[in-house]
């Protein structure tokens, strides 16, 4: 831990790490939603899980280690392998290239253009100079101290949760629903 | 130039907006899974970008939260997804529209 | 105040009655009738004691705040005096004894346990009604007795008679209660209060607060009392609803509910000026003939004494008009007496005789009722106003104040009215009681049960006394200031201070009844028709009063009711909600193309929500 953040203290070093692990997140991201060479869900999946790998790069220079762990364990560990489960299950065969709709693309389009013009109009009222805190280190201690402090309960009902999506998954796969 | 709040945000934003894109325009329905997993990933990084600008560590909690609940709804989704197609032989949206009446 | 929880005891113990019989006993008629009757006879001795503590002379008010809304503030309050405690002994003591009478009178019948807790649901309108201290508190016990009143003359609602009856009492009374309604919010606006001694004090302190007002609003509370009294032109209801069991006659339409009218009009009496008077007055006189002259040539027993009471409460209101409150309420105390009496002995004759009710089918019952027999004889002395009965003294005090009025019209009115009295209460009673056995059940008949003759005897010894035991003395502590109180021997011997009044009483009572002894002594069927010709005929359908309002009230309403109809037929319904209607079926048509069923559109169209939100949320 100390060693990685020697490393990440210089003042540049981290800037050009951020901008490397953004692009690679944003790369990924366009492949898998539009892969030019492939349709195959398989690819969109594996490059789902390049994204999620270089977001957790993203939250390692946020400081947030111990998300970054729990994001390559869970995402990538967990359910992208649930998705290539269901894909092979499913026998998705690479699907021919239909035709994209018109009316897709300009709905897309529609929302994204909302959304942005959304988040541009707010980014320029806020005033954002915030600078890193150098007291915030999302350890595994720190966050653990919280989760079992302030956010008990949640953490508890969280547990539940889990529970009952794993209850409702064993029923919804069964042969029968009845 | 020095990387700020905006940045990260600038990145939680676009990749947002690919997440959405592919929900709207993609039509196999494990893709458009996996772009709402894009969309829960950008506020993600949103929510850990904010607790590092903002000295909060709940941010943090917060997304540890969400990537649990993300685990659970994936889970189940999938199992949905499974169910249908068992019945509908199908995973396109385009033949789920049964909602129509 | 001594006791000043009993009051509240008084007014509650019957709902409690009422409520536990409906939603626990109505399978045992032995608790059922125990609870009801217990209710009433305990209110009866609360009441006693209360009075016996704190005497009839000290005036009262305990109240709490109910409603407060702006400045309109409702007190839920009992007012405690002279005039309200008289009236809860009567209510209490007359209706414990029919309470018991009820027990034998309704013995076979399969809702016994309904009638007594609508019995005690009445008993504790009623007594809301005598205990109100302000408009609006009466005004809701006011309905609660006309809710209560429907409820019981539709007891046997299986008659299509008795349904009829009820709808008719109750939008008979709903008529007045409109006009009651108007007057008292008349009264609210223009002196901003509602409680009585309120607004006694407010018209003490100027008389003029009312101002042009003042005449319409006195008669349109009158309204009320025309309604819930049945005074002409509202008096048809009265008579049909002798369809009731008879113990509900006695008790609501002969010694109670009816009388409530009067009973308000003496606790407003301060509100009525001179001109609302005058008409109150002649109203009253109008009702008492009409009454009068109808109840000579009727044959069903009960029908009889309706009319009767009819003809007395338009006395009593005749009374009120002439300003002597005191002579009305004296009145409407000792007719409570003897017409619940009279009720209650036509009821014991009626069950004797298996429910027949046509005086023609009866005679000679004197052999084979005797007790039933002698209180009659009371009751029928007492109403014709024979001395030393209770009815010859309140009689008396109205004919006083008729000739101290100097109002010759009407003292000439009740003059004649008092001899009809007499006359057809003796047609009646020798019709009943003496002569030969008209049919089978006369043969037949027997004497009641001594749960029913008990209290015919108690009520039979207050309508011979009731005359000189006080009565008075406390309603004059009511309404005359400075008023002396009379020894019972000065009482015994009032009326002699007015002596044309008390002779002119006597003579034509007297005559009436030997008129009535040498028609119908001996007779088998009716003389009179013969004798009066169209004039008998008349009466015997009462002046035509329900084919008149038949032809034109009912018409009318019909008529306004079928243009109501084609309104809202073709106007509300055709054009108003059918343009709304087809307007909601074509955009439901338009809207329903954007459901696509595409999961994607629906995502779209969520994304331009979430936008649309965010815009506004972030502005």
């Amino acid at each position: 831990m100390e060693a990685i953040n020697n490393l990440l203290g210089g003042s540049t070093v981290p800037d050009v790490l951020f901008y490397v692990f953004a692009a690679l997140t944003l790369l990924c991201g366009v492949l898998v939603i539009a892969n030019p060479f492939s349709r195959n869900p398989v690819t969109s999946a594996m490059f789902l899980v390049l994204t999620i790998i270089s977001m957790a790069g993203l939250f390692v220079l946020l400081h947030a280690f111990f998300l970054a762990a729990v994001q390559i364990l869970v995402y990538a560990g967990a359910v992208i392998v649930l998705f290539l489960f269901v894909i092979m299950l499913l026998d998705l065969k690479e699907e021919e290239r239909r035709k994209i709709k018109i009316f897709g693309l300009i709905a897309g389009l529609i929302s994204v253009g909302a959304i942005l013009g959304i988040f541009l109009k707010n980014l320029h009222a806020t005033n954002l100079n915030a600078q890193p805190s150098p007291s915030i280190e999302g350890d595994t201690a720190a966050l653990g101290k919280l989760l079992f402090t302030n956010y008990v309960l949640p953490f508890e009902v969280v547990s539940v949760l889990l529970l009952v999506a794993m209850i409702g998954v064993i029923l919804l796969s069964k042969k029968k629903l009845d | 130039m020095h990387v700020g709040l905006e940045h990260y945000l600038t990145v939680s934003f676009l990749l947002f907006a690919l997440g959405l894109l592919g929900v709207i325009m993609r039509r196999n329905l494990i893709v458009i899974y996996m772009s709402l997993e894009l969309m829960l990933n950008a506020a993600n990084l949103a929510l850990v970008a904010f607790s590092r600008f903002n000295d909060k560590l709940d941010g943090q909690v917060l997304v540890f939260f969400i990537i649990t609940v993300a685990a659970a709804e994936v889970s189940v989704g999938l199992a949905l997804i499974v169910a249908l197609y068992r019945r509908r032989q199908s995973a396109h949206v385009e033949d789920l529209t049964s909602m129509k009446l | 105040m001594k006791h000043e929880l009993f009051p509240w005891l008084i007014l509650f113990l019957p709902i409690f009655a009422a409520a536990i019989i409906t939603l626990f006993t109505l399978r045992s008629r032995c608790v059922s009738a125990f609870l009801s009757i217990g209710a009433i006879i305990t209110g009866f001795i609360l009441s006693i004691i209360f009075i016996n503590a704190n005497g009839f002379h000290f005036a009262g008010e305990i109240s709490k705040t109910w409603l407060s809304i702006g400045n309109l503030q409702i007190d839920f309050g009992l007012k405690l005096d002279a005039l309200s405690m008289m009236m809860l002994l009567i209510v209490t003591g007359v209706g414990g004894a029919i309470h018991i009478y009820s027990v034998g009178y309704m013995h076979e019948d399969n809702g016994f346990s309904r009638f007594f807790a609508k019995l005690s649901l009445f008993t504790f309108s009623m007594l809301g009604i005598v205990l109100a201290n302000n408009f609006i508190e009466m005004f809701i016990f006011w309905e609660l007795v006309g809710v209560s009143s429907y409820l019981l003359i539709g007891f046997w609602f299986e008659k299509p008679s008795a349904g009829d009856a009820a709808k008719k009492a109750f939008i008979v009374n709903r008529l007045g209660d409109f006009g009651f309604l108007l007057g008292i919010l008349m009264v609210w606006g223009l002196l901003g209060t509602l409680s009585f001694s309120g607004l006694q004090n407010q018209l003490a302190a100027n008389p003029a607060a009312l101002g042009t007002m003042a005449m319409i609003a006195g008669l349109l509370i009158f309204c009320g009392a025309v309604g819930k009294s049945a005074q002409f032109p509202l008096h048809v209801w009265l008579p049909d609803a002798m369809e009731g069991p008879t113990p509900v006659s006695a008790l609501i339409h002969a010694a109670t509910m009816v009388a409530a009218g009067v009973y308000m009009l003496c606790r407003i009496f301060f509100l009525l000026n001179a001109d609302a008077l005058h008409v109150i007055a002649y109203i009253g006189g109008f009702t008492a003939l009409l009454a009068a002259l109808i109840a000579v040539q009727q044959n069903d027993i009960k029908r009889i004494i309706a009319y009767s009471t009819l003809s007395q409460l338009g006395y009593m209101v005749m009374a009120v008009g002439l300003s002597g409150p005191t002579a009305a309420m004296f009145h409407l105390t000792t007719h409570a007496f003897f017409k619940a009496l009279l009720f209650l002995a036509a009821g014991s004759v009626i069950i004797g005789m298996h429910h027949e009710q046509d005086i023609w089918q009866m005679g000679n019952l004197r052999k084979k009722m005797p007790s039933t027999f002698w209180t009659f004889l009371i009751g029928a002395l007492a109403l014709s106003g024979i001395p030393p009965f209770a009815g010859f003294y309140s009689k008396d005090s109205i004919l006083a104040q008729c000739l101290e009025q100097k109002n010759y019209l009407l003292f000439s009115v009740a003059v004649f009215v008092a001899g009809l009295t007499a006359f057809y209460t003796f047609r009646l009673f020798f019709v009943v009681f003496s002569g030969k056995e008209k049919s089978d059940h006369a043969s037949h008949a027997h004497e009641s049960p001594l749960v029913m003759t008990l209290p015919l005897v108690v009520l039979a010894i207050f309508a011979a006394i009731g005359g000189f035991i006080g009565i008075t003395n406390n309603y004059d502590s009511q309404f005359i200031a400075g008023h002396e109180t009379l020894s019972i021997a000065q009482q015994f011997l009032e009326p002699l201070h007015t002596p044309v009044a008390m002779f002119i009483g006597i003579g034509v009572a007297v005559a009436g009844i030997l008129v009535a002894f040498s028609l119908y002594k001996n007779a088998t069927s009716d003389p009179l028709p013969a004798k009066l010709g169209a004039l008998a005929t008349a009466m015997k359908n009462k002046f035509y009063f329900d084919e008149l309002y038949e032809a034109t009230f009912v018409r009318a309403h019909d008529f306004i009711a079928a243009v109501c109809d084609w309104i809202d037929r073709w106007f509300v319904e055709g054009f108003c909600i059918g343009l709304v209607r087809g307007g909601t079926d074509l955009t439901g048509r338009a809207l329903r193309l954007v459901q696509t069923g595409n999961l994607q559109t629906y995502a779209f169209l969520f994304v331009l929500g979430v936008a649309v939100l965010l815009y506004f949320v972030l502005k």
